[in-house]
């Protein structure tokens, strides 16, 4: 019998196998921030421990890190003392750093894979859930605790009980205007917040593979919200184009026969996954959250439901009680729902593609009088592409806010928050209560529907645009 | 990590399903860079409201929490495993957790027991008919005892053997030293590195 994708990655980074005990799996790359890591340090000098493997293990600054005046000292003091300690773990233990304001600073998961250390084959971890984002490649990717970053500091390897595996058999292709964002967002409200719990899942089918590198980072980084901790999709041409050339990527001499073990990870075509799902693409439209976690979603053309619509009791108090939080009435065109502040940015929507879409959209026309605009790229490398392509004076010429890199307003620990009561229309990847600051009503989107919404002022698509308003 | 083989204590029933990390600690907390003074930022926002279970005094002194499925959905911040520990808790039941909030949980010491859900919900019908009820958390039998009820729950086999007896995991993994240190010699060459 074949294996899968997950198999052949996971065999190849077995370090120690036994009876009742986890694997113990080698860990290519270990991705490090400011937030998860000062704890692991401590542990580590209480211990009187090294890191292990220093030119392993990279770091950068992105959860807490402001947008605005990045040339100044962080007013936040906490902020700072936290961005301090690790600039002094780092140096103290001879990690790699890009702090602020390096040119190849900004969010882990697009970092990543913008120099090339993010790779077909390998496994990556940090202490971030969304690291499943580099799944897209075809590595084992996913978020783990300070208690598994000490571990990682200290041995370069992970003990890991073995995942299930499971495919998502993509059907059908994507209809336009109908991005990989609304793919998972339908997805998810599919299967509900923990239908993933336990497996590792690989994407699968046409519309996968007609998927750009970015798309399929955006559709592998929402796997963790309805529970699978790793997500990923077979590497093929599209991923080694991406790679050809990388900072980081397989030296020109090695090229050749680094593909060709790239190719051979593709799961076999006699391979059984433990389970198996199936997603017409065809059928997804535009899709966006009512409520106050990923799987509470509707296609933007739909309402906001009824508890009773629900099939369990518990199913329905989620609801009523996302239903009070988000201050909606069921029966609400998603449509008529005012929206306070637009964020275009994250781990899963802040890559040169995502300020295309949003770009195309917005060019010549203005944000709505009573909604802000916030455009955060993930990235140095991304904003000063999106720079050179003039994307930033569409979006400012628009009304809008264009920022330095961050995770910014996706969880709310820098100064860009919502106020209580504010509501956001988000191209981020949660809605939790409170995720985008106290009291704060997140509404997940795609970068399109992001977009149509700054203009229109309440949740939108881009073909509700009146084509009079461009200039 | 304190070896763990019986828990006895009060329990409260916290009917909510996917609470996320969020709500357990929010990112405003996540700034500090120590590890342990969290329990007043447990479930802080949701604290404000009288009416939550945890406000409840007869609840008060509870050191095993019954909750909803899908419990610790969400981010990885270890620091939601921390808050629940520091306000006092041992132990959390649920039908299902979400996989890195289990896996923090069991690295820092925090029994995570897996119920099936029909039996979550006669806990919680008992320990809200009778919140003095001692629950007993017995990880040697995997059984949850509480008055006349008897409830079997799941823990994988290598972590009820560490909490058993009491094993820092580094401290494992630090004795397979020279098996790591042979298996990096074996690595693909083109495979990325920093410096």
């Amino acid at each position: 019998m074949g294996k899968t994708l997950v198999e052949k990655v996971w065999a190849e980074h077995v370090v120690r196998s036994a009876d009742n005990e986890p694997d113990l799996l080698f860990i290519d790359l270990h991705l490090v921030h400011e937030v998860s890591s000062p704890q692991a340090f401590d542990g580590l000098r209480l211990a009187g421990r090294k890191v292990s493997r220093p030119d392993l293990t990279l770091a950068t600054e992105d959860h807490n890190v402001p947008t605005l005046n990045i040339d100044q000292p962080i007013a936040d003091p906490v902020s700072r003392i936290q961005i301090e300690t690790l600039r002094k773990n780092c140096e103290e233990f001879d990690i790699h750093l890009y702090p602020l304001g390096s040119r190849e600073q900004g969010i882990v998961h697009v970092i990543g894979p913008e120099l090339g250390l993010t790779q077909p084959g390998m496994t990556i971890v940090c202490g971030d859930s969304h690291t499943s984002t580099h799944g897209a490649f075809g590595a084992i990717a996913f978020g783990i605790g300070t208690s598994e970053v000490e571990h990682v500091l200290a041995t370069q390897t992970l003990s890991q009980a073995r995942l299930k595996t499971m495919a998502v058999n993509v059907t059908g292709v994507l209809s336009p205007g109908v991005t990989s964002k609304d793919l998972a967002l339908a997805l998810i409200a599919q299967t509900g917040t923990g239908g993933g719990q336990g497996f590792a899942v690989e994407y699968r089918g046409v519309a996968i593979e007609k998927m750009s590198m970015e798309s399929r980072m955006t559709l592998c980084n929402m796997s963790i919200e309805w529970g699978a901790k790793v997500g990923l999709i077979a590497p093929d041409q599209r991923t080694f184009e991406y790679l050809k050339g990388k900072k980081f990527s397989p030296k020109r001499e090695d090229w050749d026969r680094v593909v060709e073990h790239w190719k051979s990870l593709a799961t076999d075509s006699d391979a059984v996954f433990d389970k198996e799902i199936v997603i017409d693409a065809s059928l997804v439209t535009p899709f966006v959250t009512w409520g106050t976690n990923p799987s509470q979603g509707v296609a933007l053309s739909s309402k906001v439901p009824m508890p009773e619509d629900f099939a369990s009791v518990a199913e329905q108090i989620d609801a009523t009680k996302a239903l009070e939080y988000m201050d909606l009435t069921p029966g609400t065109p998603m449509r008529e729902i005012e929206i306070d502040t637009v964020f275009i940015g994250s781990c899963t929507n802040s890559r040169i593609e995502d300020f295309r879409a949003a770009a195309e959209v917005i060019r010549g026309r203005k944000v709505a009088k009573n909604t802000r605009l916030l455009v955060v790229p993930g990235s140095v490398r991304v904003r000063l592409e999106a720079e050179a392509e003039g994307l930033d004076s569409i979006f400012v010429d628009a009304g809008g806010e264009w920022r330095g890199a961050g995770c910014s307003m996706c969880l709310g620990m820098n100064p860009d928050k919502l106020k209580p009561g504010e509501r956001s229309a988000s191209t981020s990847n949660r809605n939790f209560e409170g995720r985008q600051g106290k009291g704060g009503r997140t509404h997940l989107v795609s970068p399109l529907v992001a977009a149509a919404t700054a203009v229109m002022g309440h949740l939108a698509a881009p073909t509700d645009l009146p084509s009079e308003v461009r200039g | 990590m304190e070896k763990f083989t019986t828990h006895a204590g009060l329990a409260v029933p916290m009917r909510i399903s996917n609470i996320d990390t969020d709500q357990i600690i929010s990112s405003a907390h996540l700034k500090r860079i120590t590890r342990t003074g969290f329990e007043d930022a447990l479930f802080e926002e949701w604290r404000k409201d009288p009416e939550f279970i945890l406000n409840n005094p007869q609840y008060s002194t509870a050191s095993i929490l019954i909750a909803g499925a899908n419990f610790g959905i969400g981010s990885s911040r270890e620091h939601a495993v921390w808050a629940l520990m520091d306000y006092g808790f041992k132990v959390v039941i649920s039908s299902r957790f979400g996989d890195i909030f289990r896996g923090n949980s069991g690295k820092a010491g925090l029994l995570t027991a897996q119920v099936e859900q029909d039996l979550v919900d006669r806990l919680w019908s008992a320990v809200e008919a009778e919140p003095a009820l001692t629950v007993s958390v017995d990880l040697e039998a995997r059984m949850i005892r509480c008055g006349t009820l008897s409830v079997p729950f799941q823990i994988d086999d290598y972590t009820r053997w560490r909490f058993l007896e009491g094993l820092d995991d580094i401290g494992i993994t630090l004795s397979h030293r020279d098996e790591i240190a042979n298996f990096a010699k074996s690595r693909h060459d083109w495979m990325p590195r920093i410096n």
